[in-house]
């Protein structure tokens, strides 16, 4: 067991799996002598050399292109998106190309490459910087979306994506990088799966379904709720594309009481998916329907308003009192309601 | 995999009408652009390099002080901004990237209005249609598509003004790039794509976007390309000029690489030494864009204490009143992340804003200062 920061447990992650396999080659803007803006990559070029660890050209549709080919000549590329919102001139690539490639071919050409992306807000930056795309990859057949909360499972998922043959998008919430946790670099990541979700507080009254920047305030609002006599249970989702519907099931037939929240847009998001396969699934054990916690409908705001998009540990508990039908900011019965 | 770092600059090829020392160096091609630069324009072209400098020194002192989140620092690249924006008429239309605050002063810009994005305030500074110039683009090199489509408007209008997009050498790697000299070539566009090369794409150098000068594309498209010393501003006006000219004449797109370097850091968030060696930025600063026109002005006795003086009062006037407008800047209201985001209403937006109004005065102190609200600090 070692303590370290999530970028640091990414970058024993990344180090380990170039080790273990000489297929796995890293390509992205900056990652070399810099180690990235974020400083994931650091001191991995010096070690593994310009062959593995390579800087790219500016251009984002040319990084997952190329990656593209060298899937197809064997190798398991890893590439950093620099910033979430510069994911999109790549998007062709992969929504057309590295999406669909397993399925086109029958199979016999496999795409394991790792698309790791800094994401969503809570640092002050200026526009294109703090988005939270996930949904659309979620919403595209052929990919798989995990999103991690905590050192341990950046440490453990990072080398679990790089294994799949199946291409993964690897969100990291950036505004985590430097929380510090313990990592055992000692576990045997085939002993587990980056899809399963996890109960990171039980709890009997309300089930509350999250991934990865909230995650952490989701477990604050539980102790928060506790201490007013309410028993939260958090769900760290890991993975949104498949999500672990078992696991979140089996605590809704528990608590029939089902809050969801993410800092992207509400509207065609991760959380209308979860309510709506929740509801099917469980309608009978539901008390209340389920509410969402989530962003607005609105470009990310600048720095100064941010914090009023991102879902924080009031709103999550405002929320929580509206399933729990306890009074909230909605009970007053006045204005809109569409 | 062998890297390209290949370093690409041959001084031979660069159009300089300025040598390195301040002596004024004739060129047969373009000496006719500049014949009207007398003393006075010579020293308005110095007093606006000055005062950029200053504006650029301001700004990255507000962000050191915690008054502006952000700073994209220009020092080295202001011959190349003031010689190119200085060039332009007013009803041309500039789209750049968030370095040019070189040419949004030429193009009269409030200097408050720069700042308004990197302290957070805003998503954008200014109109666009006020000073002609679109707010500045972060997408690297999307703004190029931009350009060649306003220039394919005015074509179709019969005008004869020109689109002018600036972007990086980093940049030039990028499809929107590429693409956007194809659609200019096959429609003739007027439109003048201003490449800054200022060697540094953040930590990766040129070599790794280009094999070969970046120039050179530029004709595989079917578009006249020049390499142009980005350092010198009278040879960057007198290229700017001649593909305005081209341009207003029917003669199509143009590709200038203004060869320049960027002194300091990529933002105020990066740290150069990391990959940047310190023997570079001194060869570089031996070629500083504004002691080479102060070379040129005192060699022909325009460059007297008066002129210096005066220039310097009003590079600190500027850059106080720039302090002033930031210090003193509006602080946006909680509700405002729900304007603009459509023309027309939107009941969704409409319910989301509606809940939030009531959530917000759900608190019984109902304050709507954003940094009540925030669970940690930047
Ligand atoms: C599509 C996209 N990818 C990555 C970035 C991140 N980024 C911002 S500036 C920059 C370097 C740009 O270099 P260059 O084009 O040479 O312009 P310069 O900054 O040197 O003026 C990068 C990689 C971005 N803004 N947009």
């Amino acid at each position: 067991m070692s303590t370290m920061t999530f970028g640091r447990a990414i970058n024993a992650g990344l180090r380990k799996a170039m080790e273990n396999d000489p297929k796995v080659v890293l390509m992205g803007e900056d990652i070399g002598k810099l180690g990235g803006v974020f400083r994931i990559t650091d001191g991995l070029q010096k070690d593994f050399g310009q062959h593995r660890v390579m800087d790219s050209p500016l251009a984002e549709s040319g990084i997952l292109g190329t990656a593209v080919g060298m899937a197809y000549r064997g190798y398991r590329p890893v590439i950093e998106i620099q910033f979430d919102g510069f994911i999109y001139p790549a998007f062709d690539q992969i929504v057309c190309q590295v999406a669909k490639l397993h399925y086109r071919t029958q199979g016999a050409v496999k795409m394991p490459l790792t698309i790791r992306v800094p994401f969503g807000g809570g640092i002050g930056s200026p526009e294109h910087h703090s988005e939270s795309p996930e949904a659309y990859f979620t919403h595209t057949s052929g990919l798989r979306v995990i999103s991690v909360s905590n050192p341990q499972d950046a440490y453990v998922m990072i080398q679990q994506a790089i294994a799949s043959d199946d291409p993964v998008l690897y969100f990291e919430p950036k505004r985590r990088y430097h929380v510090k946790g313990e990592v055992d670099e000692s576990v045997d990541i085939t002993a587990s799966s980056m899809n399963d979700a996890r109960v990171v507080v039980e709890g009997s009254d309300v089930t509350l379904v999250t991934y990865g920047p909230l995650v952490p305030t989701a477990r604050d609002a539980a102790t928060a709720a506790s201490d007013d006599g309410v028993s939260v249970e958090v769900i760290d989702l890991r993975s949104l594309a498949p999500i672990d519907f078992a696991t979140v099931e089996k605590s809704v037939r528990k608590t029939g009481r089902l809050v969801i929240t993410h800092e992207a847009a509400q509207s065609g998001g991760l959380g209308a998916e979860i309510a709506a396969s929740i509801t099917e699934r469980c309608f009978y054990h539901l008390e209340h329907a389920p509410v969402r916690v989530t962003g607005f409908d609105i470009p990310y705001p600048y720095s100064k308003l941010e914090f009023h998009h991102l879902p924080d540990l009031d709103r999550i508990l405002d929320g929580v009192d509206r399933v729990l039908d306890r009074p909230n900011s909605l009970s007053s019965q006045s204005g809109l309601e569409g | 995999m062998p890297l390209n770092n290949r370093v690409d600059a041959d001084p031979d090829e660069l159009v300089q009408l300025i040598g390195p020392n301040g002596e004024r160096r004739e060129n047969a091609a373009y000496d006719r652009w500049v014949t009207g630069v007398d003393g006075p324009a010579l020293q308005a072209l110095y007093e606006d390099m000055v005062v950029i400098r200053r504006i650029d020194a301001e700004a990255t002192a507000l962000q050191r002080q915690g008054e502006l989140a952000l700073w994209p620092p220009l020092l080295g690249q202001e011959a190349a901004q003031i010689g190119s924006g200085r060039a332009l008429r007013e009803d041309d239309f500039v789209f750049s990237s968030y370095r040019e605050n070189g040419v949004a002063y030429c193009r009269g810009v409030d200097l408050t209005d720069i700042l308004r994005v990197w302290r957070g305030n805003a998503s954008s500074g200014w109109d666009p249609y006020g000073i002609n110039m679109a707010t500045p683009q972060v997408i690297i090199g999307a703004q190029t598509l931009h350009a060649t489509g306003y220039a394919m408007g005015i074509l179709n209008d019969g005008a004869d003004a020109v689109a002018v997009t600036y972007f990086g050498d980093g940049a030039t790697s990028q499809g929107d790039v590429n693409e956007a000299m194809v659609f200019a070539a096959s429609y003739q566009a007027p439109v003048i794509f201003f490449c800054q090369n200022n060697h540094w794409a953040i930590s990766e150098p040129v070599g790794l976007q280009a094999h070969v000068p970046i120039a050179h594309r530029a004709p595989g498209f079917g578009i006249p390309s020049v390499r142009v010393d980005g350092n010198d501003v009278l040879a960057c006006l007198a290229v700017t000029r001649e593909a305005l000219d081209r341009a207003r004449t029917g003669g199509g797109p143009t590709f200038i690489e203004a060869v320049t370097y960027r002194m300091g850091p990529h933002t105020t968030a990066d740290d150069p030494t990391r990959y940047r060696d310190a023997n570079e930025l001194e060869d570089w600063a031996a070629k500083d864009p504004i002691a080479r026109l102060a070379g040129l002005l005192d060699s022909q006795g325009l460059l007297p204490a008066e002129v210096t003086d005066a220039v310097k009062t009003k590079a600190d006037d500027v850059a106080a009143r720039l302090r002033e407008g930031c210090i003193s800047m509006a602080e946006p209201e909680a509700l405002d992340v729900f304007k603009h985001v459509y023309s027309e209403p939107n009941s969704w937006l409409a319910r989301q804003q509606d809940q939030y109004e009531r959530y917000l005065a759900s608190f019984e102190s109902s304050n709507s200062d954003s940094t009540e609200l925030t669970e940690g600090s930047r």
